[in-house]
């Protein structure tokens, strides 16, 4: 286990370096290179544009730019934000607390799905199993931005109201704000989840300990309670860490319709104003994030489950 | 060693056997309402898109014409009436011309997306699954790179710096569609290798060309095609997605979503405007996820 944890861990990091590598090398390639922005405004001086360039360090050549680059990330120090003037990382933590809101919410609402995949594992092939697999086929083929918009239009007709940032009235405005980005946010997961409990259920059901459980004369709940859900439902811990990357991008769509001041729309603006250091300081918490998401599934999973072993 | 094979014979056999599976999965698709009638769907999708220009040339609207009211102002969000059937955008033009004109390009998209998926995948996969060890190790390595990295952030800042055009942007997608393809692919090859009758191939001297190209491939051209078919799906809604945030299909060129990026500004004004993009969407959507799934139940022999 923690040789698995050690080679995963390393792997991550390696994996880390290369996108931000990457990158790094794209900024400073790009047609124009990164103050191609300031060349766009037609009143900039020659003397202002070498003073902007040094100030940023972009008078380097490529290797010592991207050697002093690494070596300040390293001790977390993304530079200067072009636009906020700001180490990114301070701009990027006053907003990160907007998005685990809206992704937390999202995760609990996502839960829905643990009671609708085993509503359709356990009646398997009739009514509520059909509508279910009808509304997840159905909200898979819908563009979850698309579908804000329409609610947005819903609502402005019939409520007149749109919500529209954070709500600053105490915590019922909060909530009224939140709980329709992170609603459709969720929608995924519910997706995610019912397809998976269903499966797991239906696996369990056709084992040999849930036919004896039967068989010693048990109440199909008891059955149903203590053979069938303890088993299948186990394995859902690791989904969690699983649906966090499509969470992520997810909520940067949510954040921008629903004017959420959360770090997927500062990426947003950050790309729209060429903003290279806080966008590369993003990428890479963002990556960080999706690792550590699909690291802790591949972790729980062992868990869990004590026939697998890492090897 | 003599090929204990009589060539023309096995052409003649593995033709015939796999004749008879085609028409097997024929029988069983006939029966199967819900994806023919995602089939038909489908079709006619891609045959009204396919035919835009045509019928917007019989309608005599254009996508990028500015249109006039009959009192010569330019005809900015006007309600769905004669001479705009689904109304006006907010510079004035023909929604349902850029309707039928974004389709051609979100579809185009969705199936080159596919196209590079399987040319990637599929022969990533084959390789993985049939060699194992390091190769598959290396191929595994760049599939594990892909799948963690977060896709909508890299996509939009290749897209700030390449400021890609539909061919490039569909190159960018599909470089984050083929590592599924390579897993799915890789799954089947590996269980396809497992059976007996590779082995005795192998026993006979079959060279490994040989082993891939006539036992495993035939096994893998199934469930690339369903694969395929996912990943048209995928790349439609990731291209709305990005196009929708002004990072995808640049304007004035229409895809079904950038007809509504930084519509939140005229949404309440011009509500009509916001649901033909996303019906269109969610039908091309829902038909091509709904064949591809018959298809695999059609493949499948034991269903």
């Amino acid at each position: 286990m923690r040789r698995f944890l050690a080679r995963r861990l390393l792997q991550s990091v390696l994996l880390l370096w290369v996108l931000m590598t990457f990158t790094f090398c794209l900024t400073r390639l790009a047609p124009g290179g990164p103050e191609s922005m300031l060349l766009e405004q037609p009143k900039i001086q020659k003397v202002d544009l070498d003073r902007i360039r040094a100030r940023f360090g972009l008078d380097d050549p490529l290797p010592l730019a991207y050697a002093k680059w690494l070596g300040n990330v390293l001790r977390l120090d993304f530079g200067m934000s072009y636009h906020y003037l700001r180490p990114p990382l301070e701009v990027i933590g006053e907003r990160m607390w907007a998005t685990v809101q809206l992704g937390a919410l999202a995760y609990a609402i996502a839960l829905i799905g643990i009671p609708l995949g085993v509503a359709a594992a356990l009646n398997r092939g009739r009514l509520p199993d059909i509508s279910i697999r009808v509304f997840t086929v159905m909200s898979d083929a819908v563009p979850n931005w698309w579908m804000a918009l329409v609610i947005i239009v819903a609502l402005s007709t019939f409520a007149g109201w749109v919500p529209r940032g954070q709500g600053t009235e105490g915590p019922l405005d909060w909530f009224r704000h939140i709980i329709i980005p992170a609603a459709i946010l969720g929608l995924g997961g519910i997706v995610g989840f019912t397809r998976y409990v269903r499966s797991q259920v239906l696996e369990v059901i056709g084992q040999d300990y849930v036919r004896t459980a039967r068989a010693k004369g048990l109440t199909e709940l008891a059955v149903a309670r203590d053979h069938i859900l303890r088993n299948a439902l186990l394995p859902l811990v690791t989904i969690f860490g699983g649906l966090l990357p499509a969470l992520i991008s997810g909520a940067a769509l949510m954040e921008v319709i629903f004017a959420w001041p959360g770090m997927g729309r500062l990426y947003l603006d950050a790309a729209l104003s060429r903003d290279y250091p806080l966008l590369l300081a993003m990428i890479t918490i963002a990556t960080i994030a999706t690792l550590l998401g699909t690291l802790s599934a591949d972790v729980m999973y062992g868990y869990v489950d004590p026939r697998i072993r890492y090897s | 060693m003599a090929s204990l094979e009589d060539p023309r014979t096995a052409v003649v056999i593995s033709a015939a056997s796999s004749w008879g599976t085609y028409r097997r999965v024929w029988r069983k698709l006939r029966r199967d309402p819900v994806t023919l009638a995602a089939a038909a769907l489908l079709g006619t999708i891609v045959v009204v898109t396919l035919m835009a220009p045509i019928i917007t040339g019989l309608l005599q609207t254009d996508p990028d014409q500015i249109l006039r009211t009959p009192t010569g102002r330019i005809a900015t969000l006007e309600p769905p009436g004669p001479g705009y059937i689904l109304g006006t955008d907010d510079l004035g033009r023909d929604a349902f011309a850029r309707l039928l004109h974004a389709g051609r390009v979100s579809l185009a998209i969705g199936f080159m997306v596919a196209l590079i998926s399987v040319l990637i995948g599929a022969p990533a996969g084959l390789l993985a699954g049939y060699y194992g060890g390091r190769v598959d190790d290396v191929i595994n390595a760049f599939v594990q790179f892909v799948f963690n990295v977060p896709s909508l952030f890299v996509l939009i800042i290749l897209s700030v710096v390449l400021r890609p055009d539909v061919t490039v942007l569909a190159l960018i997608f599909g470089f984050f569609f083929w590592p599924g393809t390579a897993r799915q692919v890789r799954g089947v090859v590996l269980s396809v290798r497992a059976l007996d009758y590779i082995a005795a191939a192998e026993a006979l001297g079959a060279s490994d060309l040989r082993v891939i190209a006539r036992h495993v491939l035939p096994n893998v051209v199934n469930i690339v095609l369903v694969v395929a078919g996912f990943d048209v799906a995928g790349a439609i809604l990731g291209e709305s997605a990005l196009s929708f945030l002004g990072f995808g299909v640049q304007v004035p060129m229409a895809s079904w979503g950038n007809m509504l990026s930084g519509s939140q500004d005229f949404l309440r004004r011009a509500p009509w405007l916001v649901y033909p993009p996303g019906i269109m969407i969610f039908l091309t959507v829902l038909s091509v996820v709904q064949l591809a799934d018959g298809l695999r139940d059609a493949f499948d022999p034991r269903v």
